[in-house]
């Protein structure tokens, strides 16, 4: 189950979303992310959907790849919804004991859950089909202008693409010690959710210690690589926006235009 | 001119309790002499807690003396203006895989030494390529290295040395954590760069048998060097090698129980090629 998460995973294949310049699909995420926050109708929905499908469609990653990211996050989607239809006020539509559930937060609560789960596989359509390499020079590029107030770009770009490529590494590592405890009797299904939480506690002291140990022996390798920070460094793929990038920038902003017109001028 | 020469190099690991005191010190490296010329492959024999890996990770700078020197390419390891060129001339590859490879693409991972020493861009996609080609990687260029075997992984990671234009690999225990098949493409590729690329090679092991293909093997013990020959010479010490907790080939041990029995065998037979053509000559 623990090996099912591919939030922050790369998928290689050949698409053009795959060729576009990393810039452009970090900026189009943001668009998109803001986009889902800028209408309040089901017009509006089918245009993000539509805008998405599409891009799923041209990466050429297996929809269901994307789905399983959604499965990590499931109980957050459901404590969301529950929240939301309780809680907002307004005309009631059913009620058991002491509790309410308004038509307003009916409505709310799918639009919160449509909005999460859009946005989860918004941007794993972005980390899907980007290297965590490609994606740290892009954000090291795109936040270059923080370098004149001393902020540390590159580090901070190299952290978290090292970040992102050791969670595979770390997953493996967690399902080797649940094994182990399994194998020695500890109990990871008990009903009693408080004894389950208790049981993980002996899965992440070990997995503390050995991703601190890894950390060490990265570091040693990076340093025996002569690896000491951004100066002086060239890069192996150095961004370039070709003609497919520029047309993608221009989708992006039609894209968000198109949202924000049309669930003004339609309100459904 | 040698290119690794170690001089008296000893070094001390201090243990300190939680005020930072000093607590205790261990000798890891103690008074050890070495010098290796260019072009030479040495093995550096021990069991766990030897001083082996200790003395490696001086060669590269990560680790400086206590006492004596080490000099590489004639330069003084703890001279802070040489790092970056110390570190180039001797490559490092330790023994976890997957603590050492950065990239999430194979080609990545084996550019990041280039990248960092400030190749340029075109030359950086030469030496991925000619690298990759050497180890033998070459169709993997666009694959994940999580979906790599250990052997094939650590090939990546001599890859990415290599992709350094280094004189000099270190290899510390590369095999350690790898399967029987692992470890042979492992020592193949390490014969490779040795044979056919002229580099350097210094591979520590405890595994006997990767050893007989060096030219010169030396056996650590308790932090110094106890033995030291060529693989032949060294090996006919079974005794001594036992007493030092290696395990020596199975066809030296054939060997030397077979001339205590009264066999007329010679002396320092390593591969199991040598006994059988040793054995039909006596047949």
């Amino acid at each position: 189950m623990i090996r099912e998460i591919t939030i922050g995973q790369y998928y290689p294949a050949d698409s053009v979303i795959h060729r576009l310049d990393p810039r452009v699909k970090i900026v189009a995420t943001l668009i998109f992310i803001i986009s889902l926050f800028m209408f309040d109708s089901f017009i509006g929905y089918a245009i993000v959907v539509a805008f998405l499908a599409m891009c799923i469609l041209l990466s050429k990653v297996p929809f269901s790849y994307m789905v399983k990211g959604l499965k990590a996050i499931f109980m957050i989607l459901m404590l969301t919804v529950v929240i939301n239809m309780l809680m907002t006020p307004g005309e009631p539509m059913v009620s058991f004991y002491k509790l309410t559930i308004t038509k307003e937060g009916f409505r709310q609560a799918i639009f919160m859950a449509l909005r999460l789960i859009l946005l989860i596989i918004g941007s794993s359509v972005m980390t899907l089909t980007t290297t965590p390499n490609n994606l740290t020079d892009a954000m090291e590029s795109l936040l270059k202008p923080l370098k004149r107030f001393k902020a540390p770009v590159h580090e901070i770009a190299m952290m978290m693409s090292i970040a992102l490529s050791f969670i595979p590494i770390l997953i493996e590592e967690t399902d080797k010690i649940m094994k182990a405890q399994m194998a020695r009797g500890a109990d990871f299904e008990n009903k009693n959710l408080i004894k389950r939480v208790k049981s993980y506690v002996p899965i992440l002291v070990p997995l503390f210690i050995s991703a601190f140990r890894r950390a060490g022996d990265l570091a040693m390798a990076m340093e025996a690589r002569c690896y000491h920070g951004g100066d002086g460094r060239t890069k192996m793929k150095s961004l370039k926006y070709q003609r497919t990038d520029y047309v993608a920038y221009a989708i992006s902003v039609l894209y968000i235009v198109a949202v924000v017109v049309v669930s003004r001028v339609f309100k459904v | 001119m040698d290119l690794i020469k170690a001089k008296n190099l000893i070094f001390d690991y201090i243990r300190r309790d939680k005020d930072g005191e000093v607590d205790g010190v261990t000798r890891a490296v103690n008074n050890v002499n070495l010098s290796v010329k260019q072009g030479d492959f040495i093995a550096i024999l021990g069991h766990n807690g030897s001083g082996k890996s200790t003395f490696a990770k001086h060669i590269n700078s990560i680790l400086h003396p206590t006492e004596g020197t080490i000099y590489v390419d004639g330069k003084d390891t703890r001279d802070e203006q040489y790092l970056w060129d110390i570190r180039q001339t001797a490559g490092m590859v330790f023994q976890n895989p997957d603590n050492q490879i950065i990239g999430t693409v194979v080609e990545e991972d084996v550019g990041f030494g280039p990248e960092n020493m400030g190749v340029p861009t075109k030359e950086i996609w030469e030496r991925v390529y000619e690298s990759l080609n050497i180890v033998g990687m070459y169709e993997y260029r666009k694959k994940s290295p999580n979906k790599l075997s250990g052997g094939q992984k650590q090939r990546v990671s001599i890859a990415g040395v290599l992709a350094m234009h280094p004189k000099c690999i270190i290899l510390d225990e590369p095999t350690a954590m790898l399967d029987p098949v692992g470890r042979k493409e492992v020592i193949r590729a390490v014969r490779a760069l040795n044979d056919v690329e002229k580099i350097t090679v210094i591979l520590i092991t405890h595994y006997m048998e990767e050893a007989i293909y060096a030219d010169r093997i030396y056996v650590m013990d308790k932090g110094s060097i106890v033995l030291e020959g060529e693989p032949h010479e060294v090996f006919e010490q079974v005794d001594r090698l036992e007493q030092l907790s290696l395990s020596v080939p199975e066809a030296t041990k054939m060997a030397h129980e077979l001339r205590r029995k009264g066999v007329p065998l010679k002396e320092g037979i390593i591969s199991e090629d040598e006994l059988v053509s040793e054995l039909m000559k006596i047949l």
